[in-house]
Order: structure tokens, then sequence, then C-alpha cells
């Protein structure tokens, strides 16, 4: 018992406690950008064009469709194929030199963190966007049309009538899927990232010690859940308006 | 009649939702601060006329005059300031739920009307005190009840100083004794000279304040004319038949 206490304590939580900052750092901006692009993508599918609107569902079943470590392989192992493949064509480069813009392809070439974050937050913003829609789709059809009748435009209409009741009502779904994306930060291990989970596979393959590794790293998730959840909460509080209460048992 | 006098002119107006015409036709000219009430059978296309009038929803044929001017509907800019001037009161309220009642009077003026936010204030407060509110400002939608709800909507339409204010059986969604305060206020607005038309079942009411009454069945205009022509006791319009029955089902033959 004193082995395995001391095992955790002086190997397992000094390697975990930077795979902890790691998984922290790409899950706090893949969050804040799945929401916004949640958000915009919502909007776009109930209120856009009809193209937009296309453009919008297209998106959100090629993100929805294909398995998030597929994706994240795509754009850390894809991307720069396509940039060698864009060097390779004579004509183009000599465009693009021409104009100064040869590091253009080279763009493509995304850091494993980079990569990890687009991944996320693209495969994040397709399911937000489906509480987004169900939210913006509560809001009565009576209210929209008083909206218009007080002269507000379209745009108007959604940003100060529609959004702010949509995203009230689309929280506690927008919350589950934070939570979820916490949880799917560890497939960033796949693209060498060394977030939580890569570094108790590399401390559990190196040790041989696979139960004081996981169960440890099980409780980092469960801390970061937990803090995830609390602030989701104290939002939902702020938020909270007569008509829109969070409701408590 | 003075040409100046009339605010609004309504010609031809038609709706046909698929190959069901709910709007035949509507012409009327209203005269500044009169009131024309619309009365006639649930479907007989009140509600659709009211909302082809500021094109919530956009009449098939047709053409509006505001003032004198004819609205051309597909210029967006000119069909917001067009609505700005043509308030609306709607059955079931339509007040803005995240927004307490200050700020859902307020809203439009900020927005739309890009008022500053003290001079809105102080506007939005001073309406809500005209429908008797004044100590509601802070409460939500989801606080107040139906006839205050439906004060706040005319204290919102209202702000924006309407040449025209539409009605939509205002009082139909209410609890019978929550009717009283909004018909007081109509009331109010009636007497203080604002221009409306109101689609409404309250006929001995709207009977004593009405210029005119327009009795719509079948999405057509079927009579027209003063309360007294139309219910008078030895006149057997159709008007008069279909208010006749109205009272009979509540039960005060004596109007």
């Amino acid at each position: 018992m004193d082995d395995t206490w001391s095992f955790v304590t002086e190997q397992v939580i000094p390697g975990l406690n930077l795979g902890f900052w790691a998984t922290v750092q790409l899950a706090v901006p893949s969050a804040l950008l799945g929401l916004f692009t949640g958000i915009v993508v919502g909007v776009l599918r109930v209120y856009g064009p009809r193209p937009a609107q296309r453009l919008a569902n297209g998106y959100v079943s090629f993100f929805r469709g294909t398995p998030l470590v597929v994706q994240l392989f795509c754009w850390y192992f894809g991307l720069p194929q396509i940039c060698l493949f864009i060097e390779s064509l004579g004509p183009v480069m000599g465009v693009l030199n021409a104009l100064h813009l040869a590091w253009v392809p080279r763009l493509l070439v995304l850091s494993p963190m980079g990569a990890a974050i687009l991944g996320f937050s693209l495969c994040s913003g397709a399911y937000h966007s489906e509480y987004v829609r169900g939210g913006l789709m509560s809001i009565r059809t009576g209210q929209i049309k008083a909206a218009q009748a007080l002269g507000m435009s379209p745009m108007q209409t959604v940003l100060h009538v529609v959004l702010p009741q949509a995203v009230r009502r689309a929280l506690p779904g927008c919350g589950n899927e934070i939570v979820y994306l916490i949880k799917y930060s560890s497939l960033a291990s796949v693209v060498t990232v060394n977030e939580l989970t890569g570094m108790a596979r590399g401390i559990a393959k190196s040790t041989w010690r696979n139960t004081e590794v996981f169960f440890t790293v099980g409780v980092y998730y469960l801390l970061l859940v937990t803090l995830a959840t609390f602030i989701l909460g104290w939002v939902e509080d702020r938020l909270s308006l007569p008509g829109f209460e969070r409701r408590r048992e | 009649m003075n040409d100046s006098d009339i605010i609004l002119k309504v010609e031809g107006l038609s709706k046909a939702f698929g190959n069901k015409p709910v709007l035949q036709d509507a012409t009327f000219t209203q005269r500044r601060g009169t009131l024309k009430v619309l009365v006639g059978p649930s479907g007989g296309g009140k509600s659709t006329l009211l909302q082809c009038i500021n094109y919530l929803i956009p009449p098939d044929q047709g053409r509006v005059w505001l003032d004198g001017r004819q609205i051309n509907p597909k210029s967006r800019r000119e069909l917001s300031a067009y609505r700005q001037e043509v308030g609306m009161i709607f059955q079931d309220f339509n007040l803005f739920d995240h927004l307490n009642a200050l700020e859902n009077v307020r809203i439009a003026l900020l927005k739309v009307k890009g008022m500053a936010k003290a001079a809105a204030t102080e506007r939005a407060m001073a309406e809500l005190a005209r429908v008797g509110l004044a100590g509601k400002a802070d409460l939500y939608p989801a606080q107040l009840s139906g006839g205050q709800k439906q004060r706040v909507s005319i204290a919102r339409a209202l702000a924006m100083d309407p040449k025209v204010l539409l009605l939509d059986e205002p009082t139909s969604a209410l609890d019978p004794e929550l009717i009283g305060e909004v018909l007081t206020v109509i009331k109010d607005l009636a007497q203080a000279g604002i221009t409306m038309i109101m689609a409404t079942h309250q006929i001995s009411f709207s009977a004593s304040l009405a210029d005119e009454f327009l009795f719509m069945e079948k999405g057509r205009i079927v009579e027209h004319g003063s309360p007294a022509e139309l219910l008078g006791k030895d006149c057997c319009s159709r008007t008069q038949a279909f208010c006749a029955k109205l009272s009979e089902l509540a039960g005060d033959a004596g109007q």
C-alpha cells in the first residue's frame, strides 16, 4: 500500500500534472470556439438564406457522421500532404512566389495542438449547433412577429429577441457537450499531444502499473468535469431570469 | 371628407393560403382619430386583414397608403419605417420573454429608433404610467397577469408614436375578470384620438366607441357602417344577426 502511494505521488502525479495543463489548453479554447461556431451555424440553419442553410446542414452531417479520430488524422496527417501536393505544382508555386505568398501552403501544416483544437472545435460546433437550433425553434413565432411589427430588421430580431432566449434554452445541452468535449480531448493523444491520457499511457507503458495510473487519471478527469459543471451552473445562474429559471429538484 | 384627413387607405388586399382565399379584395379608408371595429365569425379574415395591413403576412395583391404615401413592401428600409408608424397589439401579447416590462417597451426605441438610453427609459416609463403599470417596470412577462401583459404590449406600441394602432382581438386570450382593465386603456386611447383598427368580439363595448363597423365573413368585408346603422333594432343586417347571436351566447340579452 505504501509502495502504491509513493508510486502515485512520485511518478504518476508529476507526469499527469503536465498532461493536465495540456488538456486544459486543449479543452478551453475548443469549448469556446466550438460554442461560437455552434451558435453561428445554428442561426444559419434556422434563419439563414437557403444556400447558407444547405452549407451549414452539410457541415453538421459531415462532422457528426465521421469519427473524430478520423477527422483528427485528416487535420494532422492529411493537410500536410495537401501542402506537399500544392508545392509540387510548378505553375501554382510560380504565381505564389511572384506574389510573395510562397509560405501560404505551409499554413496547412498544423502543430499537434493546433490540429487537435481545430478538430475539437469543428466537431463540437456541429453538436452545439443542434442544441442552439432546438433553442431557436422553441421561441414562439409571435415574438418574432412582434419584433417585425416594431420595425426591427431580421438581423436585429435574431440578435435582440431570439438569440438571448435561445441561448438560455440551449445552455443545458451545450453544457453537456462541453463536458463531453473534456473527455474526448483524450483523443488528442493520437496526434501526439501529451495530454492527460497520453501521459498516462506513457507512464503505464514504462512502469507496467496500469491500475494505479489509470485510476489516477480517472480522478483527474472527474475533477475537471466537476469544475466545468460548477462553472456551467454559475453561468446558468447568472443568465437565469423569471420564466427562464434554472430548476433544481 | 378632406383628403388630408385620411390617414390610412387600403385597396384590394387579397391573400390566399394555397388554393384557399382567406382575404378577398379588402378596401377601405380611415380618417385620423377614428376607431374602426372588425367583427365577424372566427376564420372570417379579420386577423389576416390586420396582418396584411402591416405586411406581417405579405398580401398577394393590393396596395396600402399611410398618410398619402403608398407603401413599397419590397424595400426593407421603407417597410421598417412604415411598421414603426403602425403599432400592433396581438391576441396573445407577444411580449419578449427575456426582457422586463420596461425593457420590452424600451428595446425598439433603442435599437430601431436609435434613441439614447436615458431618453428611451424616460419615454418607456411614461408609457407604462399611461397604462397604469409604472410600479411593475421591473417585472418579467412570467411575473405579470394576462391583463398586465397586454397593457405592457400597448405601452410598447404607443412608445413608437404610431399613426395607426392595429389591435387583433386584444382581450380574447384574457380571463373574464381581466378584460376590464385592458378595455379601460383602449377606451382612453380612443378618447385621446388615437387612430385604431380593432378586431374584437366585445360588441357592446366597441359599439359605444367605434366610428365604423366592418363585418367580415369568408375573407370579405360584407357590410360596413356606423354601429347605429348596423346594430339598430329594425336593421336586418348580417352584423346585427351575428352580434345578437354573440350576446345570446354571452347571456346578456339586454345589451
